[in-house]
Protein backbone atom coordinates (compact mmCIF):
# COMPACT_ATOMS: atom_id res chain seq x y z
CA UNK A 1 0.00 0.00 0.00
CA UNK A 2 1.71 2.84 -1.09
CA UNK A 3 0.34 6.38 0.25
CA UNK A 4 1.05 9.68 -1.06
CA UNK A 5 -1.51 11.64 1.05
CA UNK A 6 -2.80 11.42 4.71
CA UNK A 7 -5.34 14.30 5.77
CA UNK A 8 -5.93 14.39 9.61
CA UNK A 9 -9.05 15.97 11.72
CA UNK A 10 -8.31 17.16 14.40
CA UNK A 11 -4.90 18.66 15.67
CA UNK A 12 -5.18 17.87 19.27
CA UNK A 13 -2.58 15.38 21.04
CA UNK A 14 -3.80 12.53 18.69
CA UNK A 15 -3.56 14.46 15.57
CA UNK A 16 -1.01 16.44 15.92
CA UNK A 17 1.20 12.98 16.69
CA UNK A 18 0.49 11.11 13.70
CA UNK A 19 1.46 14.08 11.75
CA UNK A 20 4.82 14.25 13.85
CA UNK A 21 5.34 10.07 13.82
CA UNK A 22 4.84 10.01 9.90
CA UNK A 23 7.13 12.56 9.00
CA UNK A 24 10.06 10.66 12.02
CA UNK A 25 9.22 7.67 10.65
CA UNK A 26 10.21 8.83 7.15
CA UNK A 27 7.16 9.06 5.54
CA UNK A 28 7.37 11.89 2.17
CA UNK A 29 3.96 11.88 1.14
CA UNK A 30 1.35 15.16 1.93
CA UNK A 31 0.35 15.73 5.33
CA UNK A 32 -2.50 17.97 6.07
CA UNK A 33 -3.41 18.73 9.67
CA UNK A 34 -6.92 20.44 10.30
CA UNK A 35 -6.84 22.12 12.82
CA UNK A 36 -10.87 23.72 14.41
CA UNK A 37 -8.87 26.53 16.79
CA UNK A 38 -6.56 29.42 16.24
CA UNK A 39 -3.17 29.44 16.55
CA UNK A 40 -0.61 26.62 16.94
CA UNK A 41 -1.63 22.64 18.12
CA UNK A 42 -1.04 22.48 21.96
CA UNK A 43 -1.39 19.99 24.72
CA UNK A 44 -4.17 20.54 27.24
CA UNK A 45 -3.56 19.51 30.48
CA UNK A 46 -1.93 22.36 32.28
CA UNK A 47 -4.79 24.24 31.38
CA UNK A 48 -6.78 23.48 34.61
CA UNK A 49 -3.54 23.52 36.40
CA UNK A 50 0.11 24.69 35.88
CA UNK A 51 -1.38 27.20 32.92
CA UNK A 52 -4.18 28.77 35.48
CA UNK A 53 -1.19 28.91 37.85
CA UNK A 54 1.35 31.27 35.64
CA UNK A 55 3.68 28.49 35.87
CA UNK A 56 3.59 27.96 31.98
CA UNK A 57 2.88 30.12 29.13
CA UNK A 58 0.78 30.34 26.18
CA UNK A 59 4.20 29.84 23.82
CA UNK A 60 4.98 26.51 26.06
CA UNK A 61 1.93 24.33 25.70
CA UNK A 62 2.44 24.51 21.99
CA UNK A 63 3.63 21.34 21.09
CA UNK A 64 5.79 22.74 18.58
CA UNK A 65 6.81 26.06 17.39
CA UNK A 66 5.69 27.27 13.92
CA UNK A 67 8.42 26.53 12.43
CA UNK A 68 8.59 23.33 12.82
CA UNK A 69 5.29 22.54 10.51
CA UNK A 70 6.97 24.23 7.61
CA UNK A 71 10.27 22.15 8.01
CA UNK A 72 8.16 19.47 8.40
CA UNK A 73 6.05 20.15 5.52
CA UNK A 74 3.08 19.60 7.68
CA UNK A 75 0.42 21.19 6.25
CA UNK A 76 -1.52 23.12 9.11
CA UNK A 77 -5.25 24.18 8.01
CA UNK A 78 -7.45 26.36 9.82
CA UNK A 79 -10.73 24.99 9.28
CA UNK A 80 -12.79 22.44 9.99
CA UNK A 81 -14.06 18.96 8.40
CA UNK A 82 -18.22 19.51 6.92
CA UNK A 83 -18.28 16.13 5.62
CA UNK A 84 -16.47 12.93 4.30
CA UNK A 85 -16.88 11.61 0.52
CA UNK A 86 -15.88 8.23 1.05
CA UNK A 87 -16.99 7.25 -2.30
CA UNK A 88 -13.96 9.87 -3.68
CA UNK A 89 -11.87 9.93 -0.83
CA UNK A 90 -12.69 13.59 -0.07
CA UNK A 91 -13.00 15.97 3.22
CA UNK A 92 -14.96 18.86 2.40
CA UNK A 93 -13.93 21.85 4.78
CA UNK A 94 -15.81 24.84 6.45
CA UNK A 95 -14.10 27.03 3.98
CA UNK A 96 -15.47 25.40 1.15
CA UNK A 97 -11.93 23.39 0.25
CA UNK A 98 -11.99 19.79 -0.46
CA UNK A 99 -9.18 17.58 0.52
CA UNK A 100 -8.24 14.20 -1.52
CA UNK A 101 -7.15 11.69 0.77
CA UNK A 102 -5.11 8.21 0.48
CA UNK A 103 -5.67 7.82 4.52
CA UNK A 104 -7.72 9.91 6.50
CA UNK A 105 -7.35 9.92 10.15
CA UNK A 106 -10.58 11.15 12.49
CA UNK A 107 -8.81 12.58 15.67
CA UNK A 108 -11.90 14.90 16.56
CA UNK A 109 -11.75 15.00 19.75
CA UNK A 110 -14.46 15.25 22.46
CA UNK A 111 -16.61 18.24 23.72
CA UNK A 112 -17.50 19.11 27.58
CA UNK A 113 -21.06 17.55 28.33
CA UNK A 114 -22.98 21.16 29.04
CA UNK A 115 -24.38 21.70 32.47
CA UNK A 116 -27.81 22.23 31.26
CA UNK A 117 -29.59 23.78 34.03
CA UNK A 118 -31.43 27.06 34.27
CA UNK A 119 -28.90 30.09 34.55
CA UNK A 120 -26.06 28.26 32.53
CA UNK A 121 -25.18 30.98 30.21
CA UNK A 122 -24.14 33.51 33.14
CA UNK A 123 -21.25 35.12 32.90
CA UNK A 124 -18.85 33.32 35.34
CA UNK A 125 -19.75 29.95 34.43
CA UNK A 126 -17.17 28.05 32.76
CA UNK A 127 -16.02 24.59 31.24
CA UNK A 128 -12.32 24.42 30.75
CA UNK A 129 -11.22 22.48 27.17
CA UNK A 130 -9.89 25.14 25.08
CA UNK A 131 -6.77 27.39 25.65
CA UNK A 132 -9.02 30.14 25.28
CA UNK A 133 -11.82 28.72 28.01
CA UNK A 134 -8.32 28.60 30.01
CA UNK A 135 -7.57 31.96 29.06
CA UNK A 136 -11.09 33.43 30.08
CA UNK A 137 -11.03 32.04 33.23
CA UNK A 138 -7.34 32.29 34.31
CA UNK A 139 -7.83 36.61 35.19
CA UNK A 140 -11.17 35.44 36.98
CA UNK A 141 -9.69 33.14 39.23
CA UNK A 142 -7.34 35.36 40.58
CA UNK A 143 -10.03 37.75 42.08
CA UNK A 144 -12.52 35.00 42.88
CA UNK A 145 -13.93 34.47 46.62
CA UNK A 146 -16.40 31.86 46.42
CA UNK A 147 -15.77 28.93 43.96
CA UNK A 148 -18.51 26.22 43.09
CA UNK A 149 -16.86 23.25 41.11
CA UNK A 150 -19.29 20.90 39.44
CA UNK A 151 -17.85 17.62 39.20
CA UNK A 152 -14.94 15.87 41.18
CA UNK A 153 -13.31 14.16 38.32
CA UNK A 154 -9.58 15.12 37.52
CA UNK A 155 -10.50 18.45 36.07
CA UNK A 156 -12.31 19.46 38.58
CA UNK A 157 -10.32 18.47 41.21
CA UNK A 158 -7.17 19.60 39.35
CA UNK A 159 -9.19 23.32 39.20
CA UNK A 160 -10.44 22.63 42.62
CA UNK A 161 -6.88 22.51 43.71
CA UNK A 162 -5.95 25.91 41.98
CA UNK A 163 -8.77 27.80 43.28
CA UNK A 164 -8.08 26.94 46.91
CA UNK A 165 -4.29 27.17 46.49
CA UNK A 166 -5.23 31.07 45.01
CA UNK A 167 -7.40 31.64 48.42
CA UNK A 168 -10.57 30.93 47.33
CA UNK A 169 -13.86 29.49 49.46
CA UNK A 170 -14.25 25.96 47.08
CA UNK A 171 -17.20 24.12 46.82
CA UNK A 172 -17.06 20.83 44.96
CA UNK A 173 -20.48 19.63 44.25
CA UNK A 174 -21.18 16.08 42.68
CA UNK A 175 -23.76 13.48 41.97
CA UNK A 176 -21.47 10.51 43.05
CA UNK A 177 -20.70 9.79 46.55
CA UNK A 178 -16.66 10.12 45.72
CA UNK A 179 -13.94 11.87 44.03
CA UNK A 180 -12.89 10.53 41.05
CA UNK A 181 -15.08 7.30 40.70
CA UNK A 182 -15.19 6.96 37.59
CA UNK A 183 -11.17 6.59 37.45
CA UNK A 184 -9.41 5.69 40.81
CA UNK A 185 -10.19 3.14 43.67
CA UNK A 186 -12.25 4.41 46.94
CA UNK A 187 -9.16 4.31 49.27
CA UNK A 188 -6.99 6.62 46.60
CA UNK A 189 -10.29 8.38 46.84
CA UNK A 190 -10.81 9.32 50.30
CA UNK A 191 -7.24 10.09 50.66
CA UNK A 192 -7.81 12.36 47.66
CA UNK A 193 -10.64 13.70 49.52
CA UNK A 194 -9.40 14.49 52.75
CA UNK A 195 -6.18 16.14 51.42
CA UNK A 196 -8.90 18.47 49.62
CA UNK A 197 -10.64 18.62 52.70
CA UNK A 198 -7.19 19.94 54.58
CA UNK A 199 -6.85 22.60 51.66
CA UNK A 200 -10.15 23.87 52.68
CA UNK A 201 -11.99 22.51 49.51
CA UNK A 202 -15.89 21.30 50.83
CA UNK A 203 -17.47 18.60 48.93
CA UNK A 204 -21.14 18.01 48.77
CA UNK A 205 -21.49 14.43 47.30
CA UNK A 206 -24.70 12.29 46.19
CA UNK A 207 -25.93 16.28 45.20
CA UNK A 208 -26.19 17.37 41.87
CA UNK A 209 -27.83 21.15 40.79
CA UNK A 210 -31.03 22.91 40.23
CA UNK A 211 -30.27 26.57 39.11
CA UNK A 212 -27.64 28.72 39.37
CA UNK A 213 -28.59 31.92 40.29
CA UNK A 214 -27.25 35.48 39.07
CA UNK A 215 -27.66 39.43 39.12
CA UNK A 216 -27.05 41.74 36.25
CA UNK A 217 -26.23 38.56 34.23
CA UNK A 218 -23.16 37.32 36.73
CA UNK A 219 -23.49 33.98 38.54
CA UNK A 220 -23.61 35.04 42.34
CA UNK A 221 -24.87 31.41 43.61
CA UNK A 222 -25.72 27.78 43.17
CA UNK A 223 -28.91 25.91 44.53
CA UNK A 224 -28.32 22.36 44.83
CA UNK A 225 -30.32 19.75 44.91
CA UNK A 226 -31.05 19.79 48.11
CA UNK A 227 -31.90 23.01 48.63
CA UNK A 228 -28.81 24.49 49.48
CA UNK A 229 -27.89 27.71 48.19
CA UNK A 230 -23.77 28.19 47.79
CA UNK A 231 -22.72 32.02 47.00
CA UNK A 232 -19.83 32.00 43.67
CA UNK A 233 -18.75 34.73 41.78
CA UNK A 234 -17.21 31.43 39.62
CA UNK A 235 -18.14 28.43 38.52
CA UNK A 236 -16.18 25.38 37.00
CA UNK A 237 -17.65 21.95 35.93
CA UNK A 238 -16.62 19.34 34.84
CA UNK A 239 -19.15 16.63 33.89
CA UNK A 240 -17.49 14.65 31.22
CA UNK A 241 -17.50 14.85 27.79
CA UNK A 242 -19.25 14.01 24.58
CA UNK A 243 -17.37 12.57 21.73
CA UNK A 244 -17.31 14.46 18.39
CA UNK A 245 -18.49 12.37 16.39
CA UNK A 246 -20.85 13.91 13.74
CA UNK A 247 -19.09 14.07 10.56
CA UNK A 248 -18.23 10.35 11.11
CA UNK A 249 -21.72 9.27 11.84
CA UNK A 250 -22.99 11.82 8.62
CA UNK A 251 -20.27 9.61 6.44
CA UNK A 252 -21.89 6.46 7.45
CA UNK A 253 -19.34 5.14 9.43
CA UNK A 254 -19.68 2.63 12.27
CA UNK A 255 -20.41 4.72 16.13
CA UNK A 256 -20.57 2.97 19.18
CA UNK A 257 -19.85 5.69 22.23
CA UNK A 258 -17.45 7.05 19.91
CA UNK A 259 -16.07 5.90 16.34
CA UNK A 260 -16.11 3.00 16.47
CA UNK A 261 -12.78 1.05 14.93
CA UNK A 262 -11.09 -2.74 15.17
CA UNK A 263 -7.91 -3.60 16.90
CA UNK A 264 -6.03 -1.80 14.09
CA UNK A 265 -7.58 1.64 14.88
CA UNK A 266 -9.39 1.20 11.40
CA UNK A 267 -13.18 2.18 11.15
CA UNK A 268 -15.51 0.27 9.08
CA UNK A 269 -14.07 1.87 6.29
CA UNK A 270 -10.18 0.52 6.05
CA UNK A 271 -9.18 4.18 4.33
CA UNK A 272 -10.32 5.99 7.74
CA UNK A 273 -9.01 5.50 10.81
CA UNK A 274 -9.94 7.48 14.07
CA UNK A 275 -7.81 7.45 17.28
CA UNK A 276 -7.87 9.73 20.66
CA UNK A 277 -10.96 10.69 22.65
CA UNK A 278 -13.29 9.96 20.34
CA UNK A 279 -12.25 6.26 19.41
CA UNK A 280 -13.91 3.68 20.69
CA UNK A 281 -11.53 0.18 20.45
CA UNK A 282 -11.42 -3.30 21.51
CA UNK A 283 -9.41 -2.80 24.89
CA UNK A 284 -7.09 -5.38 25.65
CA UNK A 285 -7.04 -4.06 29.63
CA UNK A 286 -10.97 -4.12 29.23
CA UNK A 287 -11.72 -7.68 29.14
CA UNK A 288 -11.80 -6.66 24.81
CA UNK A 289 -14.43 -4.62 25.24
CA UNK A 290 -15.44 -1.77 23.26
CA UNK A 291 -13.91 1.54 25.30
CA UNK A 292 -12.86 4.73 25.12
CA UNK A 293 -10.43 6.38 27.21
CA UNK A 294 -9.68 10.31 27.42
CA UNK A 295 -6.00 10.13 28.65
CA UNK A 296 -3.17 12.04 26.63
CA UNK A 297 -0.85 8.63 26.73
CA UNK A 298 -3.84 6.95 24.69
CA UNK A 299 -4.14 9.61 22.17
CA UNK A 300 -0.28 8.95 21.79
CA UNK A 301 -0.18 5.77 21.75
CA UNK A 302 -2.80 5.18 19.20
CA UNK A 303 -1.52 7.88 17.05
CA UNK A 304 2.00 6.24 16.59
CA UNK A 305 0.14 2.74 16.06
CA UNK A 306 -1.67 4.65 13.29
CA UNK A 307 1.42 5.98 12.05
CA UNK A 308 3.64 2.60 12.11
CA UNK A 309 0.15 1.25 9.87
CA UNK A 310 0.29 3.75 7.25
CA UNK A 311 4.34 3.08 7.47
CA UNK A 312 3.61 -0.17 6.79
CA UNK A 313 4.31 -2.01 9.79
CA UNK A 314 0.87 -2.80 11.08
CA UNK A 315 -0.02 -4.21 14.55
CA UNK A 316 -3.08 -4.19 16.85
CA UNK A 317 -2.96 -1.65 19.34
CA UNK A 318 -2.32 -2.75 23.08
CA UNK A 319 -0.71 -0.35 24.99
CA UNK A 320 -1.30 -0.03 28.79
CA UNK A 321 -3.80 2.69 29.67
CA UNK A 322 -1.96 4.84 31.97
CA UNK A 323 -3.16 8.30 33.12
CA UNK A 324 -1.83 11.68 35.54
CA UNK A 325 -3.04 13.91 37.37
CA UNK A 326 -1.47 17.11 39.39
CA UNK A 327 -3.58 18.61 42.16
CA UNK A 328 -1.71 20.79 44.60
CA UNK A 329 1.51 18.73 46.05
CA UNK A 330 -0.42 15.39 44.80
CA UNK A 331 1.44 13.41 41.76
CA UNK A 332 -1.37 10.62 41.00
CA UNK A 333 -0.38 8.11 38.94
CA UNK A 334 -2.58 5.35 37.36
CA UNK A 335 -1.32 2.29 35.61
CA UNK A 336 -3.86 -0.09 33.93
CA UNK A 337 -7.69 0.20 34.53
CA UNK A 338 -9.09 -0.82 37.44
CA UNK A 339 -13.16 -0.95 36.31
CA UNK A 340 -14.57 -3.95 38.39
CA UNK A 341 -11.43 -4.62 41.10
CA UNK A 342 -12.67 -6.53 44.17
CA UNK A 343 -9.42 -6.30 46.32
CA UNK A 344 -6.95 -4.01 47.25
CA UNK A 345 -3.39 -3.74 48.89
CA UNK A 346 -1.59 -0.56 49.91
CA UNK A 347 1.71 -0.11 49.83
CA UNK A 348 3.27 2.83 51.60
CA UNK A 349 1.75 5.29 53.96
CA UNK A 350 -1.45 7.11 53.54
CA UNK A 351 -0.57 9.41 56.24
CA UNK A 352 2.73 10.81 54.21
CA UNK A 353 0.72 11.35 50.79
CA UNK A 354 3.36 8.95 49.29
CA UNK A 355 1.22 5.50 48.77
CA UNK A 356 -0.14 3.08 45.72
CA UNK A 357 -3.33 1.14 45.95
CA UNK A 358 -2.78 -1.94 43.73
CA UNK A 359 -6.31 -3.03 42.37
CA UNK A 360 -6.79 -7.07 41.83
CA UNK A 361 -9.83 -8.42 39.75
CA UNK A 362 -10.16 -12.15 40.28
CA UNK A 363 -6.66 -12.37 41.82
CA UNK A 364 -5.05 -10.71 38.58
CA UNK A 365 -3.43 -7.01 39.15
CA UNK A 366 -5.45 -4.65 36.70
CA UNK A 367 -4.27 -1.14 38.26
CA UNK A 368 -1.59 0.27 40.05
CA UNK A 369 -2.43 3.89 41.41
CA UNK A 370 0.35 6.01 43.41
CA UNK A 371 0.38 9.13 45.28
CA UNK A 372 3.80 10.75 45.19
CA UNK A 373 5.47 6.93 44.18
CA UNK A 374 6.34 7.22 40.76
CA UNK A 375 8.64 4.86 41.35
CA UNK A 376 5.96 2.66 42.10
CA UNK A 377 4.13 4.04 39.01
CA UNK A 378 7.07 2.61 36.59
CA UNK A 379 7.32 -0.51 38.43
CA UNK A 380 3.57 -0.97 37.98
CA UNK A 381 3.54 -0.25 34.36
CA UNK A 382 6.38 -2.98 33.14
CA UNK A 383 4.57 -5.61 35.69
CA UNK A 384 1.29 -5.07 33.89
CA UNK A 385 2.94 -5.02 30.36
CA UNK A 386 4.42 -8.54 30.64
CA UNK A 387 3.95 -11.72 32.96
CA UNK A 388 4.73 -13.33 35.15
CA UNK A 389 1.45 -11.90 37.21
CA UNK A 390 1.98 -10.14 40.81
CA UNK A 391 -0.99 -11.51 43.06
CA UNK A 392 -2.94 -10.16 45.67
CA UNK A 393 -0.76 -12.79 47.77
CA UNK A 394 2.88 -11.74 47.35
CA UNK A 395 1.79 -8.10 47.21
CA UNK A 396 0.63 -8.46 50.87
CA UNK A 397 3.36 -10.03 52.36
CA UNK A 398 4.99 -7.44 54.69
CA UNK A 399 7.75 -5.42 53.43
CA UNK A 400 6.13 -5.98 49.81
CA UNK A 401 7.94 -3.41 47.74
CA UNK A 402 7.08 -3.31 44.12
CA UNK A 403 9.99 -1.98 42.91
CA UNK A 404 11.80 -5.46 44.18
CA UNK A 405 9.55 -7.33 42.77
CA UNK A 406 9.69 -5.91 39.60
CA UNK A 407 13.86 -6.06 39.76
CA UNK A 408 13.40 -9.72 40.65
CA UNK A 409 10.79 -10.61 38.05
CA UNK A 410 12.39 -8.65 34.74
CA UNK A 411 13.04 -11.07 32.30
CA UNK B 1 21.22 30.78 22.27
CA UNK B 2 22.80 27.70 23.93
CA UNK B 3 24.17 24.57 21.57
CA UNK B 4 22.96 21.56 23.24
CA UNK B 5 24.90 18.29 21.70
CA UNK B 6 22.69 15.16 21.72
CA UNK B 7 23.80 11.52 20.89
CA UNK B 8 22.01 9.05 20.06
CA UNK B 9 22.81 5.30 21.45
CA UNK B 10 23.94 4.53 17.90
CA UNK B 11 25.97 7.30 17.97
CA UNK B 12 24.55 9.32 16.10
CA UNK B 13 25.21 13.33 17.01
CA UNK B 14 22.66 16.39 16.88
CA UNK B 15 23.25 19.46 17.88
CA UNK B 16 20.01 22.08 18.50
CA UNK B 17 20.01 25.13 19.44
CA UNK B 18 17.85 25.92 22.83
CA UNK B 19 16.14 29.01 24.24
CA UNK B 20 16.86 30.32 27.70
CA UNK B 21 13.70 28.87 30.19
CA UNK B 22 13.05 26.31 27.75
CA UNK B 23 13.52 22.54 28.83
CA UNK B 24 16.29 20.42 26.89
CA UNK B 25 13.01 18.50 26.39
CA UNK B 26 11.40 20.47 24.52
CA UNK B 27 14.55 21.81 21.99
CA UNK B 28 14.97 18.13 21.45
CA UNK B 29 11.56 17.39 20.99
CA UNK B 30 11.36 20.71 18.53
CA UNK B 31 14.47 19.34 16.49
CA UNK B 32 12.83 15.93 15.98
CA UNK B 33 15.52 14.19 17.73
CA UNK B 34 15.04 10.40 17.36
CA UNK B 35 14.75 9.14 21.11
CA UNK B 36 13.47 11.82 23.41
CA UNK B 37 9.45 10.65 23.58
CA UNK B 38 8.20 13.61 25.83
CA UNK B 39 4.89 11.50 26.08
CA UNK B 40 3.43 13.61 29.20
CA UNK B 41 4.68 17.19 27.75
CA UNK B 42 7.21 17.79 30.38
CA UNK B 43 4.82 17.20 33.36
CA UNK B 44 7.44 14.65 35.41
CA UNK B 45 4.78 11.81 34.62
CA UNK B 46 6.17 9.55 32.15
CA UNK B 47 9.80 8.92 32.40
CA UNK B 48 10.21 8.55 28.67
CA UNK B 49 12.67 11.66 28.00
CA UNK B 50 15.37 10.03 29.90
CA UNK B 51 19.08 11.31 29.36
CA UNK B 52 22.18 10.88 30.89
CA UNK B 53 24.29 14.15 30.93
CA UNK B 54 28.47 13.85 29.62
CA UNK B 55 30.21 13.14 32.56
CA UNK B 56 32.71 16.57 32.16
CA UNK B 57 28.83 18.79 32.36
CA UNK B 58 26.97 17.00 35.29
CA UNK B 59 28.17 20.24 37.00
CA UNK B 60 26.56 22.62 35.19
CA UNK B 61 22.99 21.31 36.13
CA UNK B 62 21.28 21.89 39.11
CA UNK B 63 20.55 18.49 41.03
CA UNK B 64 17.28 16.68 40.13
CA UNK B 65 14.24 17.43 42.63
CA UNK B 66 12.16 14.76 44.38
CA UNK B 67 10.23 13.77 41.86
CA UNK B 68 12.67 13.43 39.15
CA UNK B 69 14.97 11.35 41.36
CA UNK B 70 12.03 8.69 42.03
CA UNK B 71 11.11 9.17 38.48
CA UNK B 72 14.92 8.21 37.57
CA UNK B 73 15.34 5.78 40.09
CA UNK B 74 13.29 3.30 38.01
CA UNK B 75 13.77 4.21 34.70
CA UNK B 76 15.48 1.10 32.77
CA UNK B 77 19.28 1.79 32.63
CA UNK B 78 19.71 4.26 35.00
CA UNK B 79 23.20 5.76 35.41
CA UNK B 80 24.15 8.28 38.09
CA UNK B 81 24.33 10.90 35.14
CA UNK B 82 20.80 10.02 34.63
CA UNK B 83 18.26 12.95 33.96
CA UNK B 84 14.75 13.64 32.80
CA UNK B 85 15.25 16.41 30.04
CA UNK B 86 11.87 17.74 31.10
CA UNK B 87 13.45 18.99 34.28
CA UNK B 88 16.75 20.47 32.42
CA UNK B 89 16.12 24.38 32.13
CA UNK B 90 18.20 25.54 29.63
CA UNK B 91 20.75 28.40 30.50
CA UNK B 92 23.73 30.19 29.34
CA UNK B 93 26.20 28.18 31.61
CA UNK B 94 24.55 25.32 29.48
CA UNK B 95 25.64 26.32 26.20
CA UNK B 96 27.83 23.43 24.11
CA UNK B 97 26.44 20.87 26.91
CA UNK B 98 26.65 17.39 25.24
CA UNK B 99 23.94 14.79 26.44
CA UNK B 100 23.58 11.05 25.59
CA UNK B 101 20.60 9.17 25.01
CA UNK B 102 19.33 5.71 25.80
CA UNK B 103 18.42 2.79 23.98
CA UNK B 104 15.12 3.07 24.38
CA UNK B 105 12.98 5.15 26.47
CA UNK B 106 10.57 2.01 27.92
Amino acid sequence: MSLSSVVIVGAGQAGFQVAASLRQGGFTGRISLINNEPGLPYQRPPLSKAYLLGKITASNLAFRPEAFFDQQQIELLQDDAVTIDRQNQHVVLASGKSLHYDHLVLATGAHNRPLSVPGDNLEGVFGIKTLADADALAPRVKDARNVVVIGSGFIGLEFAAVAAALGASVHVVDLGDRPMARAVSSEMAAAFRQTHESWGVQFHFHHGVTRLIGENGQITAVETTDGKILPAELLVYGIGVIPNITVANEAGLAIENGIKVDANLLTSDSHISAIGDVACFPCLQNEGEHTRIESVPNAMDQARTVASRLLGNASPFNALPWFWTDQGNLKLQIAGLSSGYDNTVILGSEATQQFSVLCFRKGQLVAVESCNRPGDHLAGKKILSRPPELTSAEASAPDFDLKTWELAHRP
Amino acid sequence: MPKITLIEHNGTQHTVVGEVGQSVMQAAMNAMIPGIQGDCGGACSCATCHAFVDEAWVNSVPQAEECESDMLEFASTRRDNSRLTCQLVIHDDMDGIVLHLPESQY
